[in-house]
């Protein structure tokens, strides 16, 4: 086993899954000599060649269409969106075509694209780069919307994208990119999607989370535990389809919860759990779901980005309101 | 300043005038039926030529048996055709089976002549989703309703077939009104750029529902347009089959011979609405204009044609029109059987296993289903 970063965990999936089937290719603006702007992809145009691993012209939609094309020829295209603010200029190619070509052929064709892109906040961007939008890809009917936390998550996670027959979003927080090593195992292993992760096990309160804010509440976690409570703390690992099971297992093992999303409050993934919750466990919750969520403006510039992102202590200040209600 | 644009290479005005003066229509058959460009004549035997005039005449025939279907209520969302038909069909038949067809929404008959159930396509106009099943083997797409999303598609389709190494070719159409979309030229330029075996066709029907092209672009033609791809780029006559045909097959050879895509402008002109969703093109066409493009009909100028070598007369067009008929009925028919469509249907489609959500869905919609 190698300690990896979390973006050499993401370049190894993809070189395992270009060994592993011919009909995987991975494109992208920058992706080729340069190794991605990242260097997500350093290296493999060098070890696969340009028939597999090749730059695009600069156009989102123009991407999201080749992959859309290449799909219809049987292969498995693995393109990246530089930054997922741009993912905007290709929301047809991902939200009206890929995710859709499956139910438009009545269940005939199928689109296994993995749509990779750098996310998230707080290492300090241009305007118009970073931004939260899972909650906008979650709505859609067709995809998946993966996340991963760790180098290890991110690896069995990709590799399970790469290999699912519908299109996947793939999220990268571009925060966890580097922060912190961890033991991968060498070549193929997988860890399936829709499954989320009890990242720390408590009684007291469920934190239920993914991205970034995983390493937040496992922070808060370890403080609230100084104070007497044990929190668990989920990572959802996918945003959509949500692992229910697992997260109403832990609720009515505790009683509380709350979830923390790096996201705006309005709609997006953490309303979505609140409601499941309440659908579901109400009678074992003795007091409500918070969330714990950036303000609904729209994503900050970056001098402002640190005092906007939610953190450790937002997760503390609402676990406690929940816990002694 | 006037001394400077004295300046040729300052004088961009003028360079945009020499390309655009490069862009002249290609035409074979005159409106008489009679050979203008003997030079540019396909190599098609007569049987082929017989064929070609067959499918018009039979689509026509499907033209005005839809548009009286869709009034009775017996389909549902419909494109007429009618006008087009060298446009749509010469450029199919300038194909090999093989090739990969991505349509617009008013391209059905295209797909259909390609190898797509007639069925099936009455199927996918009143909303079933096994209109949108296409059978192995046939080579096409479900016909697109975003406008431009086909041509980042067709690139990703002929890049494929480079890929694998096949002899084939990705074509795809949109309409004078799709030039206007980003993704129009994103497709051609990503095409360009992997040097893909891929042919976009603009039919110039010079109406976006009502927007006239002139007030689409200021490019003087639409063919001039794969310049800026750095791509071969041809206007013809879209009335003209034969002009049609010899500039796809033509852009098909360069294409398999690994020179690269090409667009294809074609002026031609659709007789009836937009769709028969409410659309009057009397609030932007005039009667006038109407006139001047029927004169052009594809059918009369072909018919004139082989009428003139002994290779077509009514008997023969009365079959095709009687075949046709009678080959409508039984497609409707068979899509009159299809099973009704049920929720369980549409979740058991979105995904290739079912998600929890899903799962849970589907047991209520099934035991909804089964009352």
């Amino acid at each position: 086993m190698a300690q990896m970063t979390m973006i050499q965990a993401i370049t190894d999936a993809m070189r395992v899954e270009l060994k592993n089937d011919p009909n995987v290719l991975v494109f992208g603006e920058d992706v080729g000599v340069n190794g991605g702007v990242f260097r997500a992809t350093e290296g493999l145009q060098n070890e696969f060649g340009e028939d597999r691993v090749f730059d695009t012209p600069l156009a989102e939609s123009g991407i999201g269409g080749l992959a859309v094309g290449l799909a219809l020829q049987g292969f498995r295209p693995v393109p990246e969106i530089q930054f997922f603010g741009f993912v905007y200029e290709v929301m047809d190619s991902i939200s009206g075509q890929a995710a859709r070509l499956r139910f438009r052929t009545g269940g005939k064709f199928s689109a296994p694209i993995t749509f990779r892109s750098p996310f998230g906040g707080g290492v300090h961007t241009p305007d118009m780069h970073a931004d939260s939008l899972e909650g906008l890809m979650a709505q859609q009917p067709g995809i998946k919307v993966v996340i991963p936390s760790t180098p290890y998550d991110a690896k069995g996670l990709l590799i399970s994208a790469i290999r699912d027959n519908d299109p996947v979003i793939f999220l990268e927080h571009m925060k966890l990119y580097r922060s912190f090593r961890q033991e991968v195992p060498e070549g193929e292993y997988t860890i399936p999607l829709g499954k989320a992760d009890v990242k720390r096990e408590g009684t007291d309160l469920s934190i239920i989370t993914y991205g970034a804010m995983v390493h937040e509440s496992l922070k808060a976690a370890e403080e609230l535990e100084k104070e007497g409570f044990s929190a668990e703390v989920i990572d959802l690992r996918t945003v959509s389809p949500i692992d229910i099971e697992t997260i109403i297992a832990s609720v009515e093992k505790t009683g509380r919860a709350i979830v923390v999303q790096e996201a705006q409050k309005q709609a997006g993934v953490a309303a979505n759990v609140v409601a499941e919750i309440s659908d579901r466990a109400i009678l074992s919750l003795e007091a409500p779901v918070l969330r714990v969520a950036a303000p609904d403006t729209i994503y900050p510039f970056p001098q402002a980005e640190a005092a906007w992102l939610p953190n450790y202590k937002d997760v503390i200040e609402t676990a406690k309101k929940v816990l002694t209600f | 300043m006037a001394s400077k644009t004295q300046n040729a290479q300052l004088d961009a005005k003028k360079v945009l005038e020499a390309v655009e003066n490069q862009f002249t229509t290609l035409q074979i058959l005159n409106e008489e039926g009679e050979v203008v460009n003997e030079a540019a004549m396909p190599d098609l035997s007569d049987e082929q030529l017989q064929e070609l005039m067959r499918r018009m005449v039979y689509t026509r025939i499907l033209d005005q048996r839809s548009i009286s279907l869709n009034r009775q209520g017996r389909l549902g969302f419909y494109a007429p055709t009618a006008g087009q038909e060298a446009s749509q069909l010469a450029s199919q038949f300038a194909l090999e089976k093989e090739d990969f067809i991505l349509p617009g929404y008013r391209d059905v008959p295209p797909i259909v002549w390609h190898g797509l159930p007639l069925y099936q396509a009455f199927l996918w106009s009143r909303g079933h989703l096994a209109g949108g099943q296409i059978p192995d083997g046939v080579n096409v797409a479900i016909p697109q309703i975003i406008i431009g999303a086909q041509y980042v598609q067709t690139a990703g389709v002929a890049l494929g077939l480079k890929k694998r190494g096949v002899k084939a070719v990705a074509l795809t159409y949109t309409g004078d009104g799709g030039t206007s979309q980003g993704d129009f030229y994103e497709g051609m330029n990503f095409a360009g750029a992997y040097n893909a075996p891929a042919i976009f066709i603009a039919q110039n029907n010079r109406f976006a529902i009502s927007t006239p092209v002139e007030k689409q672009t200021a490019a003087k033609t639409l063919a001039q347009k794969a310049v800026a791809a750095g791509i071969a780029g041809i206007q013809v006559d879209g009335m003209d089959p034969l002009a049609v045909y010899a500039a796809v097959r033509e852009a098909r050879d360069r294409a398999i011979n690994g020179e690269g895509p090409t667009f294809i402008e074609t002026l031609t002109y659709r007789y009836g609405p937009h769709t028969m969703a409410g659309d009057d093109p009397t609030r932007y066409r005039t009667a006038e204009l109407d006139n001047e493009w029927e004169k052009k009909d594809p059918l009369v100028r072909f018919r004139k044609f082989l009428e003139k070598k002994g290779l077509w007369n009514e008997e023969r067009e009365n079959e095709v029109i009687e075949q046709a008929k009678e080959e409508i009925k039984e497609a409707l028919k068979q899509a009159d059987a299809a099973p009704k469509q049920k929720v369980t249907d549409l979740i058991n489609i979105t995904y290739t296993d079912l998600p929890q959500n899903l799962k849970e869905q589907h047991e209520i919609y099934s035991a909804k289903e089964s009352k």
